[in-house]
């Protein structure tokens, strides 16, 4: 029993149409059918937070969603963040300047997570910074840089802010 | 791919999704997927049918209704965070809120979802036991109400017949000025609680209690209202002392015993988490 839809999705502005296995999470449709493989899979039962996208605007863990429940809607992946090949974001480039990332796998969630938060709070305090990424973990930085660099960003976008 | 094979329906309409729960053996309701998702991914579930609620018109909405709040079971908890009418009307709701998981589950899981998973530790179960909630329930034969009271039946198993969907949730509000706190205790930020208490007080203007609502989650299988507590504090004058006093009460509620902590210290911790949530509440009556 391999029930399968067709969905059409818009990840990072490109639009997709895909035949999709049912019970295929969209982390691994987006990973193993699409090669979009930036957004990472940590635990897969919605605790690490690496698997973090933008669903219609809003964070939430692609492990924790059905592929075809994404049909019809606009995901955002830690590939779509920056505004051109050779350009990153200034989110991105206060994680490159604060260390905010090492070995780099809980960077997509940390990204995509921040991205929304600093959204909707673009003037955090470090503790809401604390708060807004306690559902990522992240086993290299000890988050110091991680919260430097969100901080960081927050500065950086003040002016014209975008995303 | 994690979860086991099965088949997927997406009705539009509630009595589409009561049709299909009525005709298909072995299937699951899903709504925002925070706890049935890692349940499929780990196998912990084998449904043949995955009926899924997001695309099911008319079950999302934060509405006032006279004294009450409706909410719409598949409303995401993070609609219901950013409320301005739960922030003014039910503050606890508000400040319980943010305990429930982190923003990416937030802005995912409903609020009839985790009524209906019914985890003991869960913040929204305490709240509706808090808050003397109605359910309102559709199946095949129509519509019913129950009180929230009447709605946890054991361990993760609700009042709900395996053809029925849970549609709304209703909260009776307080006066306004009426005292409130919620506090937990969980290893980290937004894990599941080991044990955490809700409390509401009306106080009168000589700081005399009128009327009290005292419940534990994450003590037991299901919420507890601490009713004796409740019983034993109204006409008396608030303050820590008699909160202490009476929380040792809590000592005595038959307390789950996990992984996590034994039944002894979740009663222990049940005595301090209702007595802080009581003496929150105190500090904050009067304050609209």
């Amino acid at each position: 029993m391999t029930e399968k839809r067709k969905i059409a999705v818009t990840i990072n502005g490109k639009r997709y149409e895909e035949e999709v296995e049912v019970r295929y999470t969209l982390a691994d449709f987006m990973r193993q059918q699409l090669g979009l493989t930036g957004t990472h899979l940590g635990c897969e039962h919605g605790v690490c937070g690496a698997c973090t996208i933008l669903f219609d605007g809003r964070s939430a863990r692609s492990c924790l969603m059905l592929a075809v429940q994404a049909d019809g809607h606009e995901i955002l992946t830690v590939e779509g963040i920056a505004p051109s090949e050779d350009t990153l974001h200034p989110l991105q480039e206060a994680f490159r300047d604060n260390h905010g990332l090492q070995c780099g796998f809980c960077t997509p969630g940390m990204l995509t997570t921040l991205l929304e938060f600093l959204r909707d709070n673009p003037d955090p305090t470090e503790k809401e910074v604390r708060i807004a990424i306690s559902g990522n973990l992240c086993r290299c930085t000890g988050y110091q840089g991680i919260v430097a660099a969100a901080l960081d960003a927050a500065q950086r976008l003040k002016p014209g802010r975008e995303a | 791919m994690k979860p086991p094979p099965f088949s997927y329906h997406d009705p539009r309409t509630i009595s589409d999704a009561v049709g299909l729960l009525a005709r298909l053996e072995n299937a699951k309701l899903l709504a925002g997927g925070q706890s049935l998702m890692p349940m499929l991914n780990m196998r912990y579930v084998l449904p043949d049918h995955i009926i899924d609620l997001n695309r099911v018109d008319g079950l999302s909405y934060i509405r006032e209704a006279g004294a009450a709040i409706e909410f719409g079971a598949m409303t995401r908890q993070r609609d219901i965070e950013f409320s301005d009418v739960v922030k003014t009307r039910f503050p606890i709701v508000h400040e319980a809120i943010l305990n429930v998981g982190h923003r990416q589950t937030r802005n995912r899981g409903t609020i009839g979802g985790s009524l209906c998973h019914l985890d003991p530790s869960a913040e929204l179960v305490t709240l509706a036991a808090a808050h003397d909630a109605t359910v309102t329930i559709q199946g095949p034969n129509g519509t019913r109400n129950m009180a929230f009271a009447e709605f946890p039946v054991t361990f993760m198993t609700t009042a709900l017949e395996p053809n029925e969907l849970l549609t709304k949730v209703s909260f009776q509000s307080w006066p306004s000025g009426h005292g409130y706190g919620f506090v937990e205790f969980a290893r980290r930020h937004g894990d599941f609680a080991i044990a955490s208490a809700a409390a509401l007080l009306e106080e009168d203007a000589n700081g005399k209690i009128k009327r009290a609502s005292l419940t534990l989650g994450g003590v037991s299988v299901v919420p507890t209202r601490m009713r004796e507590i409740e019983k034993a504090l109204v006409g008396k004058t608030a303050s820590e002392e008699l909160f202490r006093e009476l929380c040792e009460e809590c000592r005595k509620v038959d307390a789950i015993e996990d992984v996590h902590a034994p039944a002894s210290y979740r009663q222990h911790l049940a005595t301090v988490m209702s007595r802080r949530a009581l003496v929150a509440a105190h500090g904050r009556v009067g304050r609209a």
